[in-house]
């Protein structure tokens, strides 16, 4: 009971240190675990995320520009390919399913892709997982000017089936490019938890054929998502496209394109990382500091302690206990700060790309990162313990002036 | 039979200009079970490094220092300390009361490092020096002489053999003094500990029928370059 009671008492004594020392370790915890977590989830989420396809056939031009465009609605499309390239890849006989994609409209910042049935009807964006419209809406008929909205457009822009809305030309909203053509909404797209929640699908032939885009280029589309029968037939096509052929792109497989685009800005991760961690430093830094500069007033105190039958070794276990309990608190703050990141960040990332992150999923990184700092913070607590250590009882049992 | 006894106990320490001075040079004295004895001299005469030798708080540079039969000046720094959290108990000029803790706590304190918490026993003792209604009071809440009371109470807080107060009454007036004084010898005997009390008040040391005077007992050698 001897210690808990000191430790807690001190902790009380010297309230206003404590409460910024571990607001610090707070910090530094719940940024480290921020940057570890966010980096990993996003890095596994956007490497997996395919919507169920394995390859994107497009214009010549970067693979990573066409896996952004065609499966993440980032990006601008490349180029256009003709209908004739969609249907030598729908017709080779190792390609399971491809599906047509034309881009080059926006409803108030949202992307209008255009596309047929069978992204909705044969697809799987997730294993048994197909794209399904919300109970009293339907899929849009080809041919018609009629729409189906994403999830998160849908809740973003309020858009219900019945809705009437004009699109706006190219991917940026400006509101001087309305087109005259009258879209209705017929059904939302019930959430998938992916990019697909953030576009407006229309059928394919609307965005050909929409005013004001090129006559001569109404048959042509963005991209071509390829679902393929077996791993070898990428290989083939990988050098039919992309080694015989110089026209047009085949970028497969795409969750290798996306890891290589995290390679490149993997340096950018390396910066944060040092960033948490030169943060953690202070942090521990500062508990060192804080008990160090504490020890002086204190050493009356850890004088009577010792005049009482305390040994040296019992005051210096007290003082790295509460390094390790105001470190413990910070700990525990640090999971809040690291909540209140993690979600912000996944809502960003969310509303910018419509890949959902799990912020409060568990990770290693949870036990670890606390465990670490708490030993780092304990660690911290042995400098000011040795002065504590070393106190003089028969100089200290006087009050000074 | 000796509770304490000392034997050729000399300190010395070191002056600023290098030579060292002897503060503590006692030839011998022995203190009985359950004797109160009252030791008096001057301010600056080396009573408070006596005791802190004899609590071994200090150690001592020769000589033996004897208490239940064990020699402190024979034992390791953390022994000294088990020594004195189970056999002694000290009661300060300045209380020394902690200030972060209530009157339960700093008794309660007296006995952590010895015989362990014991609440029932801090509780009656705290109760026995008057205090009962204030047993979660904080020192900075009690009068002088509230604080020296619990001074006692924590001084026997660990059913020491020996207590050893430092002019336990030289922050307290007149009253309080006499009060005080009375409680720490009553608290004594009712616990079966001897009490040696230094003191250069003469109202003080009137109370002891065997008054030791310290002066006269300590032959510091002076100082040596």
């Amino acid at each position: 009971m001897t210690l808990p009671l000191i430790i807690r008492k001190s902790l009380r004594q010297h309230a206003l240190s404590t409460v910024l020392t571990a607001l610090s370790i707070a910090l530094a915890v719940g940024l480290w675990m921020s940057v570890w977590i966010i980096k990993n989830q996003s890095q596994q989420t956007f490497t997996s995320v395919n919507a169920g396809f394995d390859a994107v056939l497009g214009a010549r031009g970067s693979k990573l520009q066409l896996v952004l465009n065609a499966i993440f609605h980032l990006e601008a499309s490349p180029g256009n390919l003709p209908w004739s390239d969609f249907l030598d890849i729908q017709k080779h006989p190792h390609v399971a399913l491809a599906v047509p994609l034309a881009v080059g409209d926006n409803y108030r910042g949202y992307r209008l892709v255009g596309t047929t049935l069978d992204l909705f009807q044969r697809a799987e964006y997730a294993e048994d997982r197909k794209f399904a419209v919300e109970k009293g809406g339907r899929l849009f008929m080809p041919g018609y000017r009629e729409a189906v909205v994403g999830s998160f457009v849908a809740q973003s822009l309020k858009l219900k089936p019945g809705e009437k809305f004009h699109p706006f030309h190219g991917l940026i909203f400006d509101e001087k490019q309305q087109h005259a053509e009258t879209y209705v909404v017929t059904g939302v797209l019930e959430p998938s938890n992916t990019p697909a929640d953030r576009v407006i699908w229309i059928p394919l032939e609307g965005i050909q054929n929409m005013s004001g885009h090129n006559p001569d280029a109404a048959t042509d589309v963005s991209a071509v998502l390829v679902k393929l029968s077996s791993p070898v037939a990428g290989f083939q096509l990988d050098i039919l496209y992309n080694k015989q052929g110089n026209r047009l792109t085949f970028a497969w497989p795409t969750g290798k394109i996306m890891s290589e685009l995290f390679d490149k800005i993997g340096w950018f991760d390396r910066v944060l990382a040092l960033v948490a961690y030169l943060v953690a430093f202070v942090a521990v830094m500062s508990v060192l500091v804080s008990l160090y500069n504490s020890m002086n007033e204190r050493r009356r105190e850890i004088a009577i302690l010792r005049a009482l039958g305390a040994r040296r070794l019992t005051v210096f276990g007290a003082i790295v206990l509460e390094a390790a309990a105001i470190t413990a608190l910070g700990v525990l703050g640090g999971f809040v700060v690291y909540g209140a990141i993690a979600t912000g960040v996944a809502g960003v990332i969310r509303a910018q790309t419509g890949v959902v992150l799990e912020p409060l999923a568990f990770s290693s990184v949870m036990l670890w990162a606390p465990g670490m700092m708490l030993a780092l913070g304990a660690l911290a607590g042995i400098v000011p313990a040795i002065k504590a250590y070393r106190t003089s009882v028969a100089d200290h049992l006087v009050p000074s002036s | 039979m000796n509770l304490l006894e000392i034997q050729s106990l000399t300190k010395s320490f070191e002056k600023p200009d290098g030579g060292s001075q002897t503060v503590v040079n006692v030839a011998g004295f022995v203190l009985a079970e359950r004797e109160q004895a009252a030791l008096s001299g001057e301010s600056g005469c080396g009573k408070t490094t006596f005791l802190h030798l004899i609590a071994g708080i200090l150690k001592a540079d020769s000589g033996r220092i004897l208490i239940a039969g064990k020699e402190m000046t024979a034992l390791p720094e953390p022994q000294r300390d088990r020594l004195r959290a189970t056999t002694l108990g000290y009661i300060f000029q300045t209380f020394n009361l902690l200030q972060g803790y209530t009157c339960l706590e700093n008794v309660l304190l007296g006995m952590s490092f010895g015989p362990g918490a014991d609440h029932a026993f801090a509780r009656s003792l705290l109760e026995r020096v008057g205090l009962r209604h204030h047993l979660d009071h904080y020192p900075r809440q009690l009068s002088t002489g509230q604080q020296q009371r619990v001074s006692v109470a924590r001084a026997l807080a660990n059913r020491p053999r020996l207590v050893l107060a430092d002019e336990p009454t030289g922050n307290l007036d007149h009253k309080n003094s006499r009060e005080s004084l009375a409680l720490i010898r009553e608290a004594c005997k009712e616990n079966g500990a001897a009490l040696l009390l230094v003191s250069h008040d003469r109202e003080v040391l009137g109370q002891f029928e065997g008054v030791r005077d310290f002066h006269q007992m300590n032959q510091p050698a002076g100082d040596r370059a």
